[in-house]
């Protein structure tokens, strides 16, 4: 077990998937001669050459679908696309195609393909670069989407995600690739579709995914240390499928939830999520469930601004604290 | 609407100068009433087809070959059965005479277990992985960058030759004007892969001639910008629609060498079966029924000695047996049952992949 960032863990298993599976190839803008926007691709085009670490013009739409193609044919390609704000210029081969494929044809014709892209704001990059549409993905039947906190889910949701046979949205963030964590060596695959609890607790469930996830599990070390709360944390770590046992498990448990997320609030996961424990805890709800999200506007590029837009540990502390005394806890 | 521009750039024709009774194209008179045969069997199929969607046999769209028979059966003889075919959502046809049952082809535009797709596409998602049609579409476009990327799969896998696989991509003439097809142009350019771009020009997208639709309506050329050779072709001539995918599929699988090719045709009736065409004037109309390829050859083949009308009604006979027995076949097929609902939701089994009805309880029991 070695303490890698989130960055060096994708990199190690996108080399080691290359290295096991000849049909495995990588595909994306800037991921050869530049080593990746966000250098998750580092030394690649070297050990592997420019078939297998395949540079492609700004052409999302076009490469996007390419890979599709190329996994009809068998082979497995990962596909890099620089942020998931560009992935919105492939929605029509993404949703169109890759998600129905499989199923339109009568299950004549597998999809085996990886769409890696980070989301994610607090970079001011501003409105078109910091967006957190996952959601959008996570409504499609026929793909699977997932969500990685941790460096150590990132290497065993990519292996998985690169062995699976259905189209895969792996989405990363950017604010975690230089995040550390403790990463199994060797084979590490993780089962898609499955949520983690990250610390156990028995006062409250924070549910969260992604980079708030991680957030959310500070905020609860940091509440069971200053205050006594017993916090739960539910790490989602698939939108798609969706692990829905976990999380009423955890209310039934609990009886108080709080949802952290980096979207925006209407229509967002917490709103599944929210509908998920009012119908499978009802009885055992003790307090709303709360959402914590994004405020709902186009991300702004001045810091202040940013800043009271993302959803943050100040935020979560607060309506933690609200739910709480809505039941009159005493930690 | 101008008269067909024949200006084929197509490798030179061996317009056979031979006696009538040995056939012309370079083709023996019993493969030339085979091509007819091929054609009669699209033509009836479709017209049934129609006939079976006013029936309410068939639902959703249905978009028909008629007027391009000679154009399919040309362009699918002269692929190979290893060969890869992307196509559009007009594809009865070509999944016909791409050696697919028509029956199954039928059972598919009833929604039957027996169809192609098992149901789950209809009219415009036709797919058979044995005979290697890679899917009938229905986002226009949509089956570009897959094509190129199923090419790019069989670069990745080996240089070229001969004996190489090669990938047919089918767009309509409106399909030229799409981002996609020129993204995946671009990138068919740079890789050097092994595909065949060919554009269906029947002159109308839905209602909007091509003129009114295209910067540059000779659509052959709109590859010059990447550097991708372009022909044109009669799409009405089925030696030459198939003598020019055989040199087409020569510079894919040889040089690596993509290249557009454009089958000129006339759509014979709407854009689709409920499509009463009304934006076409009646000298247009009357001029199509002087354009039906299938006049037009049946002509050719008694006028060089091809074939005879004794022999060519005996065909028309068979074919139209065939077509009863296929009409037959889809509709004593048995529908799929909701049990099979998620049968193909995913490839492989996933952890808590919905399985939900509407009206269900979210969680199970």
């Amino acid at each position: 077990m070695a303490v890698i960032t989130y960055r060096q863990a994708l990199h190690d298993t996108l080399r080691s998937e290359l290295i096991r599976d000849p049909n495995v190839f990588l595909m994306g803008e800037e991921i050869g001669v530049f080593e990746g926007s966000y250098k998750i691709t580092a030394g690649l085009l070297t050990e592997f050459g420019p078939e297998r670490v395949r540079d492609t013009p700004i052409a999302e739409e076009g490469f996007v679908g390419a890979a599709i193609g190329a996994a009809m044919l068998g082979l497995r390609p990962v596909v890099e696309i620089m942020t998931i704000n560009f992935s919105i210029l492939a929605m029509d081969q993404i949703v169109n195609h890759a998600a129905k494929i499989h199923a339109m044809f009568g299950g004549q014709s597998r999809v085996p393909m990886v769409i890696r892209t980070p989301g994610g704001g607090g970079q001011q990059l501003a409105a078109t670069h910091s967006q957190n549409i996952e959601v959008w993905y996570a409504h499609v039947p026929g793909l699977k989407v997932v969500v990685p906190a941790t460096p150590a889910d990132a290497k065993g949701l990519l292996a998985a995600s690169i062995r699976d046979d259905d189209p895969v949205m792996f989405i990363e963030n950017l604010a975690l690739y230089n995040t550390k964590g403790e990463v199994p060596d060797g084979e590490y695959v993780t089962e898609i579709g499955k949520a983690a609890v990250m610390k156990e607790g028995t006062d409250i469930t924070l549910v969260s995914y992604s980079r708030m996830a991680a957030v959310a599990l500070d905020v609860a070390k940091r509440l069971e240390d200053d205050e006594g709360v017993s916090a739960e944390v539910v790490d989602l770590r698939s939108l798609r499928p969706l692990d829905r046992d976990t999380i009423i498990n955890s209310v039934k448990k609990t009886g108080k939830a709080v949802v952290l997320e980096e979207d925006w609030l209407s229509y967002g996961v917490g709103a599944e999520i929210a509908a998920t424990i009012q119908e499978g805890a009802f009885d055992y709800l003790d307090a709303p469930v709360r959402r914590v999200a994004a405020a709902e506007v186009p991300l702004p590029y001045a810091k202040p601004l940013e800043l009271a837009a993302l959803p943050d540990a100040t935020a979560l502390v607060k309506v933690i604290h609200e739910t709480l005394d809505a039941t009159r806890f005493r930690g | 609407m101008p008269p067909a521009q024949k200006k084929s750039a197509a490798p030179a024709k061996k317009t056979s100068a031979a006696k009538p009774s040995s056939g012309f194209g370079g083709e023996s008179p019993e493969q030339l009433r085979a091509y007819y045969r091929e054609m009669q069997l699209i033509r009836r199929f479709e017209e049934r087809s129609a006939e079976m969607y006013q029936r309410a046999k068939i639902g959703g769209y249905c978009h028909l070959n008629l007027g391009e028979e000679a154009t399919v059966v040309g362009l699918m003889s002269a692929m190979a059965p290893r060969d890869y075919l992307f196509t559009t959502y007009r594809e009865h046809g070509y999944a016909i005479a791409r050696g697919i049952e028509p029956g199954r082809v039928m059972a598919e535009l009833f929604g039957r277990t027996t169809g192609v797709s098992k149901g789950w596409g209809g009219s415009m998602h036709l797919f058979d992985v044995d005979a290697r049609l890679l899917g009938g579409y229905g986002i226009v476009g949509g089956q570009i960058p897959p094509a190129t990327g199923a090419a790019l799969a069989i670069a990745y896998r080996g240089p070229g030759g001969p004996e190489t696989e090669a990938v047919v991509c089918q767009l309509g003439d409106a399909t030229t004007n799409i981002g996609a097809w020129h993204e995946s142009l671009n990138l068919a350019a740079i890789w050097k892969l092994p595909i065949v771009y060919v554009v269906i020009n029947n002159r109308l997208g839905m209602g909007t001639p091509v003129e009114k639709a295209a910067g540059e309506p000779d659509l052959y050329k709109r590859g010059c910008a990447y550097r991708i050779p372009g022909v044109r072709v009669d799409g009405n001539d089925p030696i030459a629609c198939r003598d020019a995918m055989k040199e087409a599929l020569r510079l894919a699988r040889e040089e690596r060498q993509p290249s557009i090719l454009e089958a000129v045709s006339w759509r014979l009736r709407g854009h689709s079966v409920v499509d009463p065409a009304k934006y076409r004037t009646k000298e247009e109309v009357q001029r199509l029924h002087d354009l039906d390829p299938l006049t037009a050859y049946r002509k050719k083949l008694v006028d060089t000695g091809a074939a005879d009308m004794a022999q060519l009604a005996a065909i028309d006979d068979e074919v139209e047996a065939q077509v009863n027995a296929v009409v037959e076949f889809a509709d004593n097929s048995p529908h799929p049952t909701p049990d099979q609902l998620f049968a193909h939701a995913y490839a492989t089994p996933v952890a808590n992949a919905p399985r939900e009805l509407p009206g269900d309880p979210l969680l199970r029991a």
